[in-house]
């Protein structure tokens, strides 16, 4: 019995942590709709400001310092960066995010250094307690008394205060708050400082229990998230009860089934959102939107279909100019153009957002290497029956999904792919673990580089062209009119879920054959095919390239895969990558291809 | 570091561009520079001291060796890419680096698919060379299996018999575990395994790990978390009295990259594998600890003497061979011998393993860091399966 207890407050203290990292993150979406990828990077942050502050003054002084400090910082990204972005479309300031995380890792290595600082303990609370003669660490139960206290302080805040009825009133309905009068953008500055503060206090108050890394950032990023998740979005008590319910989960969960550690959570979101579409404390959106806005269907203009013509030919031409390597190059970028593809579809043309597309593109490329290897069949059937094993999967994920909707099917499309990822990992007698999958290489007459690329061009392109087809036709209008007006449309008796089940079907086929090619180009497959890294790529290169923009898939694969490869030759790379998106991000907000577009349309309107 | 100015970036390229045109040889380098700098930056800094000093004698027989380095930012798919890359524009004469197993294993994929030499240096696994080796790779590093059986002939001597592990959930742990619990199990059949922790990588909750420890009271926890998991072990397992009274054996803890950072609480008495740069006295290491401190003016890290024996190696492999014919250097490297600051090391005919080996010893707190005492280096040749067992547990090809 008093093992058990132990082993609860022991989980709880580890939930006080959870909580506060995740308590930043909902109160930042909460009131500005930005899903902050950069979150782990503060808690970071945390840890590592802590750190040096407490080298000089303490541990005592260096928790609420590193707070206020890493405040400081979340206020100077939203002043600089996300408020100058609030008028883009959805979900594009987590591009400008993605790109501030690539800053701080930098940063972090150039300031600290690679080595993890172990900070110093907290004095006064070094020892134990004996509770039912199990030893307790002091620290534990502080962190708990902490986790406590911030959640009432943000009770009485949000309950109590003017400020934290703005907020509540912000979270509710934004335009309507601007309606009366306030203004939203010092509302939104003290929400960031707030949360980031939150973040830098998680960060601190870990320094007695684990040395300050470089890892910490990705580490607490998509846990944190599933905490927010569970709780419900914006809900800052749900977020409490959710970071218990995870910690509890893998406190106790370890005594039976030690493996369950790399699952534990996202499997109790998949559980918790197809019980409760909106979290444990989330409510559905309450204001439908306001206005119906209607998107003006994506289709290319004149200038749109001479330039895809000219360079359909340039892919065709390029072998016999290129070297291997650019040869190579570029049929990665085809790759991953037909995976973005298909996630722009389900985006862009169903207003369907996936955080875990990388799942569709990992069992596309499994079942490539699986069908290869164990069945012994030829590259020809299973780059056939890859998109066919994709399409079945996004399925299942999707028969889920359809009921939710906006960041909630996000997570749920998350959660999905960790499962499989951890399947990947975990089931090594099929997979091979994380030794992967070798020798998948291409049939003899596809094999050579030259070879291989044209097989490459010809499935890509076909996938891309087939896509844009159906975003044009009859089932793209109506999925059009789903996303944009979903009451009008169940009123003329469109089967909304239907359309939605179906796009996704055929965005998870799409990654399937790329994930497919993929393999057979590179010879093996891995878990970090279906890794969110992975999802992530996908999701930066469809908002960086313009998700109403035909093109945007696959400018955004070519500038994103361009990018990367041409700065990685550089030392601090990650940092000029981050800055490269930021300052897209900035300067293109309806992403490249839409930017490029609303240009082309301005000149020619200024010169007629 | 500043960022280097543009006029800098251009005179690099105009510089590696005059010299493809010069008598060079150029070796290819891949490795996880920006995910994992800890280990790969002491890393990166050994090899680029080997380069010097093979450069500073007149290179190889007058040519001299230019490494081209390259991040994979810890993506197999960048590798193989970067690979290709390598070998087909920039006209490598070989392949090298990798840290991650499954990296090593990806680019040991593409180098037996495009017939290239790959001389993998960090990578741990096993499958690298026996389940899934082939002819074009060679691996310098002990590998998990070896650090492991080391371990484990140490913890036969103790009194435990009840143990209980920990390991990160992937590969690497499982290999660590199931080689550790084959080695025991063949040299003390009495041990009994009474239960066995799984925390995902990096994102251990120390707390609750420990506790589950306890719960089924060991006589020996076998450990094999290291990094920020380490920390976070060391500190919730002292302040709970885990450690006392008992064995502990804990792979690669004595490895400066993670017995640095715990300071003054780096645990007492624990039976590592590492390397304790500052207690080694031979001439040939004495030299290369000097060389170091002076060059980079920083201590000495485990990745260190891998980067620096990696470059070694292919020197000498260049040195032998007078060819970068792929054919001719696979058959100079089979059974080529390195002199390295830790004595010679052989390549292994058999399995292509170097018999690089390592240092076990225990972990004491000396002048308020963490060192290993008592240590004894253990070459890798007396912990390898014999040659004929070592070929029976490769591929036929």
């Amino acid at each position: 019995m008093g093992f058990y207890f132990a082993q609860f407050l022991t989980g709880l203290a580890s939930a006080s942590s959870l909580f506060l990292v995740a308590a930043g993150l909902s109160i930042i979406f909460g009131v500005t709709r930005i899903v902050n990828f950069a979150h782990g990077s503060l808690f970071m942050l945390g840890a590592f400001i802590a750190y040096s502050i407490s080298q000089k003054f303490g541990f005592w002084l260096a928790v609420p310092l590193a707070a206020l400090s890493v405040g400081a910082v979340g206020w100077a990204m939203e002043r600089t960066v996300l408020s100058r972005l609030y008028g883009a479309p959805e979900l594009f300031q987590l591009v400008a995010t993605f790109g501030l995380v690539l800053i701080v890792q930098d940063a972090a290595l150039w300031i600290w250094g690679p080595t993890d600082l172990l900070g110093p303990r907290a004095p006064g609370l070094t020892g134990v307690v004996r509770i039912f003669d199990q030893p307790i660490p002091e620290y534990d139960l502080f962190l708990i008394a902490v986790g406590v206290s911030v959640l009432a302080a943000i009770w009485w805040m949000f309950t109590r205060t003017r400020f934290g009825i703005l907020v509540r009133a912000a979270t509710e309905d934004r335009e309507m708050l601007q309606a009366l009068g306030v203004r939203p953008a010092r509302l939104f500055q003290a929400t960031f400082f707030i949360g980031a503060a939150l973040a830098g206090l998680g960060g601190a108050l870990e320094m007695p229990r684990q040395p300050a890394s470089l890892l910490m950032d990705l580490n607490i990023i998509a846990e944190a998230f599933v905490v927010v998740v569970i709780g419900g979005m914006g809900s800052v008590t749900g977020a409490f009860l959710a970071a218990l319910l995870i910690a509890e989960l893998n406190a106790f969960g370890i005594l039976i089934l030690p493996e369950i550690t790399l699952v534990a959570a996202f499997a109790a979101m998949a559980v918790v959102l197809v019980i409760r579409p909106y979290g444990l404390l989330g409510r559905p959106a309450t204001s439908a939107p306001h206005a119906v806005e209607i998107q003006p269907p994506q289709t290319l203009g004149q200038t749109g279909r001479i330039t895809a013509l000219g360079l359909v030919i340039a892919l065709v031409v390029l072998p016999f100019v290129a070297g291997d390597f650019v040869i190579v190059l570029t049929a990665d970028i085809m790759i991953f153009a037909l995976f973005a593809a298909g996630l722009h579809f389900m985006m862009g043309t169903g207003g369907l957002v996936s955080f875990g597309h990388a799942a569709f593109f990992g069992i596309g490329a499994y079942a490539a290497a699986l069908l290869v290897n164990n069945a012994g069949l030829g590259m020809e059937i299973a780059l056939f029956l890859a998109p066919v094993f994709a399409a079945i999967g996004a399925a299942v994920v999707g028969w889920f999904a359809v009921r939710l909707s906006g960041v909630y099917l996000a997570m749920l499309t998350l959660a999905a792919a960790q499962i499989l990822w951890s399947a990947s990992v975990q089931w090594q007698d099929v997979t091979g673990g994380d030794d992967g999958i070798l020798g998948i290489w291409p049939a003899a007459w596809a094999s050579g580089t030259t070879a291989y690329y044209y097989l490459t061009f010809a499935l890509t392109t076909s996938g891309i062209v087939s896509l844009m087809m159906l975003a044009r036709g009859r089932f793209g209008i109506l999925l059009r009119a789903g996303r944009d007006a979903p009451a009008r449309a169940q009123a003329l008796g469109i089967d909304i879920k239907l359309r939605n089940w179906t796009a996704i079907v055929i965005a998870g086929s799409a990654a399937g054959l790329a994930g497919g090619i993929f393999a057979f180009s590179k010879g093996s497959v891995f878990p970090d095919t279906l890794a969110i890294p992975n999802s992530v790529d996908a999701l930066v290169m469809v908002l960086l390239g313009g998700l109403h923009a035909p093109a945007g898939p696959i400018l955004g694969a070519g500038v994103f895969a361009l990018l990367e490869d041409s700065l990685s030759r550089l030392p601090y790379w990650r940092a000029l990558l981050g800055a490269a998106v930021v300052g897209i991000a900035l300067f293109a907000p309806g992403g490249i291809a839409g930017s490029l577009s609303k240009w082309l349309r301005r000149r020619r309107e200024g010169t007629a | 570091m500043k960022f280097p100015p543009l006029a800098a970036i251009a005179a690099v390229l105009a510089i590696s561009v005059t010299q493809a045109n010069a008598e060079t040889i150029r070796i290819g380098e891949i490795n996880s520079y920006t995910r994992l700098p800890a280990f790969t930056e002491p890393y990166k800094k050994g090899w680029q001291m080997a380069l010097e000093e093979i450069n500073a004698k007149g290179g190889i027989h007058g040519d001299k060796l230019e490494v081209i380095s390259r991040d994979d930012a810890g993506k197999p798919g960048n590798a193989v890419k970067i690979a290709e890359e390598l070998v087909k524009r920039e006209k490598v004469a070989l392949l090298t680096g990798t840290f991650f197993s499954h990296i090593g294993l990806a680019v040991s994929d593409y180098a037996k698919q495009n017939k290239v030499l790959f001389v993998a240096a960090e990578p741990l696994t096993d499958a690298l060379i026996w389940s899934k080796g082939n002819d074009y790779t060679f691996r310098l590093r002990p590998s998990t299996y070896m650090q492991a059986a080391m371990l484990a002939a140490e913890a036969a001597k103790t009194d435990a018999v009840k143990w209980a592990t920990v390991a990160p959930n992937y590969a690497y742990g499982k290999d660590a575990v199931a080689a550790f619990k084959q080695v025991l199990k063949k040299l003390k059949p009495s041990v009994e395994f009474v239960d066995e922790q799984w925390p995902a990588l990096f994102k251990i909750d120390a707390g609750v790990t420990v506790r589950a420890l306890e719960a089924a009271k060991p006589d020996g926890i076998y450990n094999v978390t290291f990094g920020p998991d380490l920390g976070a072990m060391v500190r919730e397992g002292t302040v709970r009295g885990l450690y006392e009274n008992r064995t502990v054996i804990s792979l690669l803890t004595g490895e400066p990259e993670y017995l640095e950072p715990l300071k003054a609480e780096a645990p007492k008495g624990w039976i590592v594998t590492g390397y304790p740069w500052y207690s080694i006295d031979t001439p040939e290491h004495n030299a290369f600890k000097a060389a170091y401190e002076k060059r980079w003016g920083e201590t000495l890290k485990m990745g260190s003497l891998v980067g620096y024996n990696t470059m070694l190696s292919i020197g000498a492999l260049l040195e032998k061979a007078k060819s970068t014919d792929t054919d001719k250097m696979i058959a100079t490297m089979k059974g080529l011998k390195v002199a390295t600051p830790q004595g010679e090391i052989v390549y292994r005919a058999a399995d292509h393993q170097a018999t690089m080996g390592s240092w076990v010893g225990r972990t004491d707190v000396v002048n308020g860091g963490g060192q290993m005492v008592d240590w004894r280096y253990i070459d890798g040749a007396e912990v390898l399966p014999t040659a004929a067992e070592a070929k029976a547990m490769r591929p036929a090809d």
